[in-house]
C-alpha cells in the first residue's frame, strides 16, 4: 500500500520533472521502437524520463553545457557522432547525448556502446539497455546503423579518456574500426570536437599498479583528489563545449589495408582536431 | 502416369505424437499423405493418417521407406527431457537422426525438414542483439543439456554439403509458446513466476501455428539451407508477463541458482538451472533470410500469443 503510495508519487515527481513541452518531443522521437515503445535493444524513450530531470541539471546546471552548429547532424538516416575522448570518467559521452536530446530540434537519440560485462550486472544491464546504451559488438553497430539510427564513438577508446593533463586535448590515434564500419554501411560521419572535458578531473599521475590491481583500465590521481580525499574524485564543475563539424562521407573498401583506412581517419580525425582548436580559442582561458 | 503426377505428396512426420507434431499432421494431411512415425502411442490423429508405431533407430521404421515413394520427411523426433540422462538424449536424438538422414539418403527422399532451435545459440552477455544463421552454436557452454541438440544441428550441416541432392532444411525457430509442452510454455503459464532480480532481457516468442507454417514453406521445392525463424517484433520478458497478468517474483541471482538445484535434487522441480540465462540475457535470432528467401510471415502477435497462454492451459 504505502509502496504503492510512494510508486506513484515517485512517478508523478518525474513526470512534472521537465519541461512538458521537451519531454512530448523526446518520448515521441523516432528512435525505431514497436507498437510497444520499445526498440530491438531494449531501448525505451519513455523511460527516460527517469534519466533527464537529472542529465538536464548536469547538463545546464552543473556543466552549463554550449553546443555550436548542431544542425551538422541530419535528422534522419544512419549517422556516426566521432568524437575526442578525455576527463577519466566519460561525462563527454553523457553531455554529447544530452545535447542531441535537448538543444537539437527535433530531438535525436545519439546510441553508444558499452562493454560486454554490463549486461551481467543485476539493474545496469536493465537500465542501461532501458537508456538506449547497445553492448558494444560490431554487428550490434551494424544493425544499429541499418535501421537508421545515430551512433556516437570514440575511437580514442580508454587510451585517450585516460591520459594525463600534459596532454590534454592531444588526442591518442584513433582506432580504424569506425571508418571500416561507416564504408561498409555507407554512414555519414559527423566529427565533434568536445573541450571542457579535460578540466573536470585533471590526472597528473596514472597509478597503473593500483589500476590493475584493482582491474581498472586505468587509476587517476588529481590535485583535487590529494587536497580533499575522496570528494575530490567528484568531476570539477568545468564548462562544456560541443562543436559540431560538418557531415563528411567516404567511399572505398571497407576491408582495404589499414594503410588507407588511416589516412580516411586522420581526416575525421584532423577535422575535430580543427573544432577542438576552435573551442580552445573561443574559451580562452576560463575553465568554468 | 497422369494419376501419378496427380497424387498427392507423400511425408513422413517422426514424432508425430508430440503436440508439435499433432498440430502439424492436422495442417498439413488435406493436403499430403502424412505417415505418422512415434515409439509413444499416437492418438487423436485424423482418419487418413497413417500411423506408424515404431523407434526411428528400429527395422520397423526402415520398412516404411521400403514400402512406398517418400517425398519428404519432416523429423521433429527430438527428445528434450531434463531428466533424461545425456547418454539417453545423444542415443536417441544423434543416433535417430543419422538413422533418418540414412535412410533418406539411401531412398532418394528429395526433402528433409528438421526442427532445431534458436537456442543452440545459446544466451550470452556477448551476443549480437540479432544472431544470423552462420554465428556460432554457443548455447552448450554453459548448459550441457543443449549439446546433443547441438551436435544435432551440425550433424544436420554436414548432411547438408554430403548430399547435395537431397534439399535438407534446417529450421531454428525461438522460444516456441502456444499447446506445446516446452520450458518457455511452461514458464508462461505459472502464476507466480520466478524471474531475475534486476534483469529484462528482450525476448522473441513465435506461436506454434506460425513455426508449422514455417515448416510449411520450407517444403517448397528449392528450398534448402539453415534458417532462423522468429514471430513477432522483440519485446522484454516484463512485457509479457504483464500482458499474462502474472505477479513475478524477482529472486537475486545466486538465490534462485540455490533454489533451483535444490529443487532439482529433490524433484520438486525440473528446471536445470542453467536455464536461467535466458531470462537473463539476450538469444535473439535475425530471421531475415526466412522472411526473403522462404517468404515466412508470421500471424500472431504479442497480443494473440499472450491471450492464447492466458486462455488456454496445457
Amino acid at each position: 500500500m504505502a509502496l504503492d503510495w510512494l510508486k506513484t508519487e515517485i512517478e508523478q515527481q518525474f513526470d512534472e520533472a521537465l519541461d512538458p513541452e521537451l519531454w512530448e518531443s523526446i518520448r515521441n522521437m523516432e528512435a525505431g521502437q514497436n507498437e510497444y515503445g520499445y526498440d530491438p535493444f531494449g531501448f525505451e524513450p519513455e523511460f527516460l524520463k527517469y534519466v533527464n530531470p537529472f542529465a538536464l541539471w548536469f547538463y545546464r546546471k552543473y556543466f552549463r553545457t554550449e553546443v555550436a552548429d548542431i544542425d551538422n547532424v541530419p535528422h534522419t538516416g544512419r549517422v556516426m557522432l566521432i568524437s575526442n575522448h578525455s576527463g577519466q570518467v566519460a561525462i563527454d559521452g553523457m553531455m554529447l547525448a544530452c545535447s542531441m536530446l535537448f538543444d537539437m530540434k527535433p530531438p535525436r537519440m545519439a546510441r553508444s556502446m558499452v562493454e560486454h560485462w554490463v549486461p551481467t550486472i543485476p539493474f545496469v544491464s536493465t537500465f542501461m539497455a532501458r537508456a538506449g546504451q547497445v553492448v558494444g559488438t560490431r554487428e550490434n553497430a551494424r544493425i544499429l546503423l541499418q535501421r537508421g539510427g545515430c551512433l556516437s564513438v570514440f575511437p580514442e577508446g580508454v587510451r585517450g579518456i585516460s591520459k594525463t593533463y600534459d596532454n590534454a586535448y592531444n588526442m591518442v590515434d584513433f582506432g580504424l574500426g569506425f571508418m571500416r564500419l561507416a564504408l561498409e554501411t555507407d554512414t555519414p560521419i559527423v566529427p565533434v570536437g568536445i573541450v571542457g572535458g579535460e578540466e573536470q578531473m585533471p590526472s597528473i599521475y596514472n597509478f597503473k599498479t593500483l589500476a590493475k590491481a584493482l582491474g581498472m583500465p586505468a587509476f587517476p590521481i588529481t590535485p583535487a583528489m590529494l587536497l580533499l580525499g575522496p570528494v575530490g574524485a567528484l568531476p570539477m564543475p568545468v564548462k562544456y563545449r560541443i562543436y559540431f563539424g560538418e557531415p563528411m562521407t567516404f567511399e572505398g573498401k571497407p576491408d582495404d589495408e589499414d594503410r588507407v583506412i588511416r589516412a580516411k581517419v586522420q581526416r575525421v580525425q584532423n577535422a575535430i582536431g580543427g573544432l577542438i582548436e576552435r573551442g580552445l580559442k573561443e574559451r580562452g582561458g576560463e575553465y568554468f | 502416369m497422369s494419376r501419378r503426377k496427380q497424387r498427392k505428396e507423400r511425408v513422413i512426420i517422426t514424432g508425430v505424437g508430440g503436440r508439435l507434431g499433432r498440430a502439424l499432421t492436422r495442417r498439413l494431411h488435406r493436403k499430403a499423405e502424412v505417415i505418422g512415425i512415434d515409439r509413444r502411442s499416437v492418438s487423436h490423429m485424423p482418419k487418413d493418417v497413417a500411423i506408424e508405431t515404431a523407434d526411428i533407430r528400429r527395422r520397423r521404421f526402415e520398412d516404411v521407406f521400403r514400402r512406398e515413394r517418400i517425398d519428404a520427411v519432416i523429423h521433429l523426433n527430438i527428445m528434450h527431457n531434463p531428466r533424461q540422462s545425456s547418454e539417453q538424449h545423444h542415443d536417441f536424438n544423434i543416433v535417430g537422426t543419422k538413422k533418418v538422414f540414412e535412410l533418406c539418403a539411401e531412398h532418394r527422399v528429395p526433402k528433409v525438414v528438421v526442427l532445431s532451435s534458436a537456442n543452440v545459440y545459446g544466451p550470452d552477455p556477448k551476443n549480437p542483439q540479432f544472431l544470423k544463421e552462420d554465428a556460432p552454436l554457443m548455447g552448450g557452454q554453459h548448459f550441457g543439456a543443449i549439446r546433443d541438440l547441438i551436435a544435432l544441428d551440425m550433424f544436420c550441416n554436414t548432411f547438408f554439403w554430403r548430399h547435395p541432392e537431397i534439399e535438407t532444411v534446417i529450421l531454428r525457430p525461438v522460444h516456441i509458446v502456444g499447446q506445446v509442452d516446452n520450458a518457455p510454455s511452461r514458464y508462461l503459464r505459472l502464476d507466480r513466476p520466478m524471474t531475475l532480480l534486476g534483469f529484462d532481457p528482450m525476448v522473441q516468442l513465435i506461436h506454434v501455428e506460425d513455426v508449422i507454417s514455417a515448416i510449411e514453406r520450407a517444403m517448397t521445392p528449392g528450398i534448402r539451407g539453415v534458417y532462423n525463424i522468429a514471430g513477432p517484433t522483440p519485446v522484454p520478458l516484463s512485457l509479457v508477463l504483464d500482458g499474462l497478468e502474472r505477479k513475478p517474483r524477482p529472486v537475486p541471482e545466486a538465490l534462485l541458482k540455490t533454489l533451483l538445484k535444490m529443487g532439482w535434487s529433490t524433484k520438486l522441480s525440473d528446471w536445470p538451472w542453467p536455464e536461467i540465462d535466458h531470462i537473463k540475457y539476450v538469444c535473439m535470432v535475425d530471421d531475415e533470410a526466412a522472411r526473403t528467401e522462404l517468404g515466412f510471415e508470421h500471424e500472431y502477435a504479442i497480443e494473440d500469443i499472450i491471450e492464447e497462454i492466458r486462455t488456454r492451459p496445457l
